[in-house]
């Protein structure tokens, strides 16, 4: 009835796991009362739950990254305390359980905080910046948020019921293989994974239309913002590398179900293979990650230094060779696998050519700042301390890329130091700086400044003490997964990375308190003006929080940088007299379509982990019904009345206006 | 275990690698970080003396010099790694003093097993090298992937089952040094250390007959003892039975390792065994 699942799959042995889940059960019980008691539960169905509205999916995939930021982050902890302790003695977790948690630690930082923390930002401010009022598939972008929640909760779900796998993030064969790891968790991994997979490629798809099919008159490719292009390259990545991810899974999937021999040791399966697949997802994968966060970077530099970006064409040019080159290059993961010193030469040097456009980029940014006015708002900050370190982080990179060099770090620590450095270097930064950025975008108020400028100082501060005694560990030999050692040359480092790590919690604290407290004083931190950083692209040309339609009428572009363009003319030409003409305005519907099939997947996945074969069945037949449904609507569109729009808009330019006025008189 | 305290050809040659190519890369990233803290310093808001350009986006020759920079670099480490990896691979014999030492390393479930082939002997987390003499390597694994690491000697490389790969190295000093699985291999995997000693090549023989004496003898029954999993605390020795032992291994006619599997019962307990 149940399949393999009975009462010993919950760990009562194992109290830490079982301690956190019912923690985040009660906090969850408890938020879900309290919304209940104070009677939220339709507006969070009607306004979040079931919202197509590309703002609101954008902002549920940041709060996603968000909450596994704080999983992920509680599983380094525990790490680094491991090791800072695991001196000749079993520390504080035994293998089975150290095992899970790095594994969960690396899976959960890349494709449930990374991965949602940028698409969420593209979903929120892609069609902004487009001038358009939605994304191109809305209904479907929905179903791709819930699916990769899906895949969040599985992993999560893996903490007291059953186990996660314990192989690594990327699950090598034959280790992943049934007779290597006959437990559920590496089913766990795979299920979750296919299953985000799915919401991943979908949002992918959904954005790669957007840009090139919706964008606002004269918006022409070249004058889009460049996050605009770091979104089409991130996401035509997104669809080229996440087939071979699933594909790659499937086939480990048919290992265990069905018997099959693709990565076994026995019967001609070949461990290689896998190796290879996963790496070419996985290096693009990086790009994946970091291209948007370049594109952020070239945001925030050009807006706080009052300047267009320099070398813009330039910029397009490395970001699309970024895209193309990173597809060729995946075998740097593997040089000592003993491919032979051609193939080994041919692809270090294939990698070292990436960092040709990744170091003109820097050299943009650099000039871009040269003869501006530089503001040192919290997102400027995170955007220098960003170029600094990621060019650390950019150089261990190369440095690696170098077959011989490779053959002393591969898995060291200094290569975990390395990824660390620009995966958090440059990602994590990104997605604070944008979070920043675009906060007042999103909800109409700032964050507060000093809280802010407190969590980068942490959190700068804390990478380096973290990661700098783990490349110098890397250089004494010491290798990643080890949940013990017995060398005592490595100890002052694991100890000193583990008060970086305090002082990297601390960072993360501060980015905690600095949104309750910005909340708690959203009146004081209020910008009416839609536009607080004196912005340059079109999402600062809507007020803030957006209309549900972005624009009240669609926005004509002249040239690059749209908004600073509309902005200088208003000010040589006084401002606009003319009113615009409104006309109605057609707007998706809300649907639960999204929500619903990705219930269904949940059961699906979860029975599909636990052999339950019957509710495999339910699950299939409830989500192919959702789409069924969904397929046969008659109605997606609202209109709105151009007399509402007129009137939503006056209000808004009205209020802006009065928010200039009182900026500009002298107080 | 100091990657840049090399005891042997192969690793100081990575090490020189690996210090030029951070040295060339050094000539370009310390002048860059300098001009961001300097630019940025500079061009702050609140500095009268710095001049504002807003127009200021595009100048040709910056461009060349930005997309120069970068590619001379690469051209530079390119050869770097070209060369390198050539000069460097590791099924590349090395030179050295006295006939050249067969040593075939099996990675066991958490242990290592180094088959002298032609001494006829085999030891288990112990390695024990003549100074000076090449050292060729075969490498397989019984069950599941490790990576075969002596830092200090350089150039690791994976183990794997059903297939060989060879390394070739040489230690250049006596002394006792430590190597290390570098690919997680499950729960027994941080002991998969191993010490290393290079003794001098007028004892080495002296070894090998202490070890023919003293050890069991490592055959079909004993390897398959051998192969399942356990954290190994001592240093067996054994007396090799068959020289052809590593082949069978490396053609599976020997099958894989049952292990590794969970080491806990408890987890154990939903699997229905």
């Amino acid at each position: 009835m149940l399949g393999k699942l009975d009462i010993s799959a919950i760990p009562i042995d194992e109290p830490i796991p079982l301690v956190a889940g019912g923690i985040v059960l009660a906090i969850i019980l408890a938020v879900l009362i309290w919304a209940g008691v104070k009677g939220y539960y339709p507006y969070i169905w009607r306004e979040w739950i079931t919202s197509v509205d590309h703002k609101r999916i954008g902002v549920m995939y940041v709060l996603l990254a968000m909450v596994m930021l704080l999983r992920g982050g509680i599983d380094a902890i525990m790490m680094r305390a491991q090791l800072a302790i695991a001196f000749h003695s079993d520390g504080l977790f035994p293998p089975q359980h150290y095992n899970q948690i790095f594994s969960a630690h690396g899976t959960i930082m890349i494709f449930f905080v990374g991965m949602p923390f940028v698409i969420g930002l593209m979903n929120l401010i892609v069609p902004l910046q487009l001038g358009v009022r939605d994304v191109a598939f809305p209904t479907l972008n929905s179903v791709g948020f819930w699916l990769t929640a899906t895949g969040a909760l599985l992993v999560n779900i893996s903490l007291v019921i059953g186990e996660f796998a314990r192989t690594g993030w990327l699950v090598f064969p034959p280790l992943s293989e049934l007779t290597y790891s006959p437990g559920v968790g590496v089913d766990y991994y795979a299920w979750s994974l296919e299953i985000s997979g799915i919401g991943t490629l979908v949002a992918g798809i959904n954005l790669v239309t957007t840009v090139l099919k919706l964008r606002t008159r004269g918006m022409t490719y070249l004058r889009m913002p460049m996050f605009c292009w770091t979104t089409l390259a991130s996401n035509l990545l997104i669809i080229a590398a996440f087939p071979i991810l699933t594909a790659t899974l499937t086939m480990l999937i048919l290992d265990r179900y069905l018997g099959f021999h693709f990565f076994t040791n026995e019967a001609g399966g070949n461990s290689m293979m896998f190796m290879n697949l996963i790496w070419a997802w996985g290096h693009p994968e990086v790009y994946i990650l970091v291209l948007p966060a370049f594109g952020i970077f070239s945001e925030v530099v050009s807006t706080f230094s009052s300047k267009a970006l320099f070398g813009y064409r330039s910029m397009v040019l490395a970001t699309m060779a970024i895209c193309i080159i990173s597809f060729m290059v995946w075998l740097h993961h593997f040089f000592t696998m003993g491919a032979g010193p051609n193939v080994n030469a041919v692809f270090g040097i294939a990698s070292m050519i990436i960092a040709v456009p990744t170091g003109v980029k820097i050299y943009n940014w650099l000039f871009t700042m040269f003869g501006g006015r530089i503001r040192f708002d919290t997102p400027m900050m995170w955007a220098v301390g960003f170029m600094v370190t990621f060019i650390i982080g950019g150089l261990t990179g190369v440095l690696v890329a170098v077959p011989p060099a490779d053959f002393l770090l591969h898995n060291s620590l200094f290569l975990v130091a390395h990824f660390h450095n620009v995966i958090i270097g440059a990602v994590l930064f990104g997605a604070f700086a944008g979070y920043t950025y675009w906060f007042p975008k999103a909800f109409g108020f700032r964050l507060h400044e000093g809280l802010g400028k407190a969590a980068f100082w942490f959190t700068l501060i804390g990478f380096y003490v973290t990661f700098v005694p783990l490349y110098a560990a890397g250089m004494l030999g010491m290798t990643r997964r080890m949940q013990h050692y017995d060398v005592a040359e490595w100890r002052p480092w694991m100890i000193a990375a583990g008060v970086g790590t305090i002082l990297l919690t601390i960072g993360v604290v501060f980015q905690l308190l600095q949104l309750a407290v910005s909340i708690r004083h959203r009146d004081e931190l209020r910008d009416a003006t839609g536009d607080p950083w004196d912005g340059r692209s079109l999402e600062w040309a809507t007020s803030s929080p957006p209309p549900v339609f972005n624009f009240a009428v669609m926005p004509n572009v002249t040239g690059e940088d749209a908004y600073w363009t509309i902005k200088s003319k208003a000010r040589q030409q006084g401002l606009q007299a003319r009113e615009p003409d409104y006309r109605d305005i057609e707007m998706p519907r809300n649907s639960p379509t999204g929500f619903v099939c990705a219930f269904f997947a949940t059961v699906m996945g979860f029975a599909l982990i636990w052999h339950i074969w019957w509710m495999v069945i339910l699950g299939l037949v409830g989500a192919f019904a959702t789409f069924v449904v969904f397929a046969w609507r008659d109605h997606d569109e609202y209109v709105i009345p151009a007399d509402e729009v007129a009137r939503i808009d006056r209000a808004n330019l009205a209020e802006r206006q009065a928010a200039v006025n009182a900026a500009e008189s002298p107080a | 275990m100091n990657i840049l305290d090399p005891q042997g050809p192969i690793a100081a040659a990575n090490k020189t690698i690996l210090i030029d190519s951070v040295a060339i890369m050094l000539a370009i990233v310390v002048p860059t970080i300098v001009a961001i803290l300097a630019f940025a310093y500079w061009f702050r808001q609140s500095n009268p003396r710095a001049r504002y350009l807003p127009d200021f986006a595009y100048s040709g020759r910056i461009e060349l010099v930005v997309w120069s920079i970068p590619a001379l670099t690469i051209i530079l480490l390119g050869g770097v790694a070209w060369i390198g990896s050539h000069e460097l691979d590791p099924a590349v014999r090395v030179e050295g003093t006295g006939s050249p030492v067969r040593i075939q390393a099996v990675s066991l479930d958490w242990k290592w097993l180094f088959i002298y082939p032609d001494q006829r002997v085999a030891t288990v987390n112990s390695l024990t090298v003549p100074v000076g003499a090449p050292l060729e390597f075969e490498l397989t694994s019984a069950s599941v992937w490790n990576v075969f690491f002596i830092p200090q000697l350089g150039s690791m490389i994976y183990t794997m089952n059903g297939m060989v790969t060879r390394l070739n190295l040489r230690a250049d000093n006596e002394g006792d040094l430590r190597g290390l699985s570098a690919h997680f291999s499950g729960d027994g995997f941080p002991s998969m250390m191993f010490d290393v000693h290079v003794i001098s090549p007028l004892d080495f023989p002296n070894w090998v007959a202490n070890t023919a004496k003293t050890g069991a003898v490592l055959d079909a029954d004993s390897y398959r003892e051998l192969e399942r999993q356990s954290v190994e605390t001592g240093r067996r020795v054994y007396r090799l039975d068959n020289p052809r032992l590593f082949e069978y291994i490396a053609t599976q006619k020997i099958p894989p390792a049952p292990g590794p599997t969970l080491t806990t019962q408890s987890a154990q307990s939903y699997l229905g065994k």
